[in-house]
């Protein structure tokens, strides 16, 4: 191999400016897919983290059967305190988490004594549930944000209902809720903040401590409704999900019937299609690059063949082997793919850090001036450029074969 | 010994429905350290009896032994090791490859035929071109080269892996009598001091008569072998 590279390199740079525009053609291609890559990631990972960050964590577990009746928030469902110990024991055991929160989530009536609306509940641990949403300090609005995110007796409102109720930071107002054995029971409570939507306009989402939610719905003992955890990374979660799901296996409520669910992320908000379609998209990118390459290779390597029919002709019939007839092109496909590859990763690592230092700001959700971090992550590239080389390879096939089987007496008749 | 021995070979060509017999029936020796040339118009049969001493083609009838193998038996790689091996060949039209110099072309069969190691390598290749008389000329590529010099290196290509037999197809044929003459005086040179048998084909009547022996060929028949003597009687 290392014998036929120094003389693919000479033919290849025998037809120069072909030789060029094809490498060109590849480097834009290659620079193209992946500006992609590091901008939808920018956008994809922000608003991934976003959303598991500011409300979802990166997965929750549930008693069995509560996701399919999540929006009527059953309380029936949640998990006695028994089985919240034995799950907590098996995070503790999980090396990917980093924390997690327990939360009591119900329907409640939100009065200010004048008006009435609904409003779904959260009751957290303040510190936990702030460790496990590093986020949801950052969107409390008009109120208190020094100090715990929340504490007894008090309540984070929704902006949109805050406003529409006429209510603020200080105010007192009530919550009324049903318990599980269908008494409606009322607390008077504090609004500490109002809270902005992570995602967008909407959205009625409250916050009170886990021990206020416990003492309004008069639960005897301290019952959970999910766990939402958060992983040091989040691309381990589906290993993370299939570690604790296999751990919670002996937690069945009968043979065959798990007691407990594990959800990662994408399982539990919309906004995982728009991760998905971004993924599909890149996917479609990639696909288009992989043709240019294909056909840009394969033309230029016919063309060498075509031309050179005399010169396969003498070397075969001086006594080359055909395979390394075929190694001399295919070498000549590989060094093309192989530097035109290497000057797209130097051209998009540039284009990135352009990018970054032009600093284009975008808004998502309620937050705006989101800075574009666009970056490469070295698998990703890795895996073009794996790509990229074997198609070049790969384009080259028919060619170099072509040139191996040409008969020599054919060959040097050639004009 | 004998180089080459046919018997009863012939080689027949389908054109359309129409049977070509290119070779018909031949019977000739060349024996080691020869030097003859297979005369003839064109369409005689030269380049096709050639090619089949080369294993680049396959008698249709008969036998052919090259340096003791029937080169009719050989498959495509195994006549491809033959030929790197034992035969050197030197073309009408030069067929030096272009962007190698000429101390690469010389070195081309040594590298890419037969792994010679780097040292060995161009102890053999500087031989060559001082043999050829190119070693001023060593780096010049093809382009740079008058057609006598190319032919030049072509004959030092085709003896540099100390070929046993080498196969010129009109050598000269590209070149002014002069030059013509100053290759066929090299490769008789090179002949006389390597012992490697040259078999060429030539219609041009000149140089034919710097062989040693004469094989003359019409219509695909061998018409008439004359030892050098003759020719020059």
């Amino acid at each position: 191999m290392l014998k036929v590279l120094p003389l693919a390199v000479r033919n290849l740079a025998r037809y120069g400016r072909r030789t060029a525009l094809t490498a060109a053609l590849i480097v834009i291609g290659v620079t193209a897919v992946l500006l992609f890559i590091a901008v939808t990631g920018s956008f994809k990972a922000l608003m991934v983290g976003q959303i598991t960050d500011s409300f979802l964590g990166s997965l929750q577990i549930h008693r069995k059967g509560y996701v399919a009746s999540i929006d009527t928030l059953p309380l029936n469902l949640n998990m006695p305190a028994q089985l919240t110990l034995q799950v907590e024991q098996a995070l503790r055991r999980e090396p990917e988490i980093d924390a997690w929160s327990p939360r009591v989530k119900f329907a409640a009536m939100f009065s200010n004594f004048l008006e009435t609306t609904s409003v779904r509940v959260n009751g957290v641990d303040p510190a936990r549930e702030a460790a496990t949403e590093p986020l949801l300090p950052g969107r409390v609005r008009n109120g208190a944000r020094e100090g715990p995110l929340l504490e007894r007796g008090q309540i984070l409102v929704p902006t949109l209902i805050a406003a529409g109720l006429k209510v603020n930071a200080g105010d007192t107002v009530v919550l009324v809720a049903t318990n599980r054995d269908g008494s409606v029971n009322g607390k008077t409570l504090e609004i500490r903040g109002t809270l902005e939507s992570a995602t967008g306009p909407g959205g009625r989402d409250s916050y009170i401590h886990i021990d206020d939610a416990r003492e309004l719905l008069r639960m005897q003992a301290p019952e959970v409704s999910e766990i939402a955890v958060r992983l040091r990374d989040l691309t381990q979660v589906d290993a993370v999900v299939g570690r604790l799901e296999a751990a919670f296996a002996g937690l069945a409520n009968s043979p065959g019937r798990p007691a407990l669910e594990v959800h990662g992320w994408q399982k539990l908000t919309p906004f995982a299609n728009v991760a998905n379609m971004i993924d599909l998209l890149t996917l479609f990118i990639k696909i288009v690059l992989l043709a240019i390459v294909l056909v840009s290779i394969m033309n230029v390597m016919i063309m060498a063949v075509y031309e050179r029919v005399r010169e396969i002709g003498t070397i075969a019939a001086i006594g080359t082997p055909p395979r390394r007839i075929l190694l001399l092109f295919l070498s000549e496909g590989l060094v093309l793919a192989v530097g035109a590859t290497l000057a797209g990763i130097v051209v998009s690592l540039a284009a990135v850090q352009a990018l970054n230092l032009a600093g284009i700001t975008y808004a998502f959700g309620q937050q705006s001036d989101i800075r574009l971090a666009a970056r490469l992550a070295a698998s990703e590239v890795a895996v073009i450029a794996a790509l990229v080389i074997a198609m070049g390879v790969l384009a080259t096939l028919q060619p170099a074969w072509k040139a191996s089987r040409m008969d020599p007496i054919q060959a040097l008749r050639h004009v | 010994m004998r180089v080459v021995e046919a018997q009863k070979v012939e080689k027949t060509y389908q054109a359309g429905n129409a049977a070509v017999h290119a070779v018909r029936s031949m019977d000739f020796v060349i024996d080691a350290g020869a030097f003859v040339a297979f005369v003839g118009p064109s369409g005689s049969g030269k380049s096709t009896l050639l090619n089949m001493i080369a294993g680049l083609d396959r008698p249709t009838a008969g036998r052919l032994t090259v340096l003791g193998v029937d080169v009719a038996t050989l498959g495509r790689s195994d006549a491809a090791a033959f030929r790197g091996e034992n035969l050197g060949f030197i073309f009408q039209d030069f067929n030096l490859i272009p962007v190698l110099s000429a101390y690469e072309n010389i070195e081309y069969p040594l590298l890419m035929v037969q792994d010679w190691p780097a040292a060995k390598r161009r102890t053999q290749v500087l031989k060559l071109l001082d043999a050829v008389g190119m070693a001023d000329q060593k780096d010049k590529r093809p382009d740079q080269l008058s057609g006598g010099q190319k032919q030049r290196v072509a004959v030092a290509r085709a003896l540099v892996a100390n070929a046993r037999l080498v196969l010129a197809d009109e050598p000269t044929a590209n070149l002014d009598h002069n030059t013509a003459y100053r290759i066929i005086a090299l490769m008789k040179a090179m002949r006389d001091e390597l012992g490697t048998s040259f078999v060429f084909s030539t219609h041009d009547t000149k140089i034919m008569s710097e062989a040693e022996h004469l094989f003359t060929l019409e219509d695909g028949r061998l018409a008439g072998s004359t030892a050098r003597e003759a020719a020059h009687a």
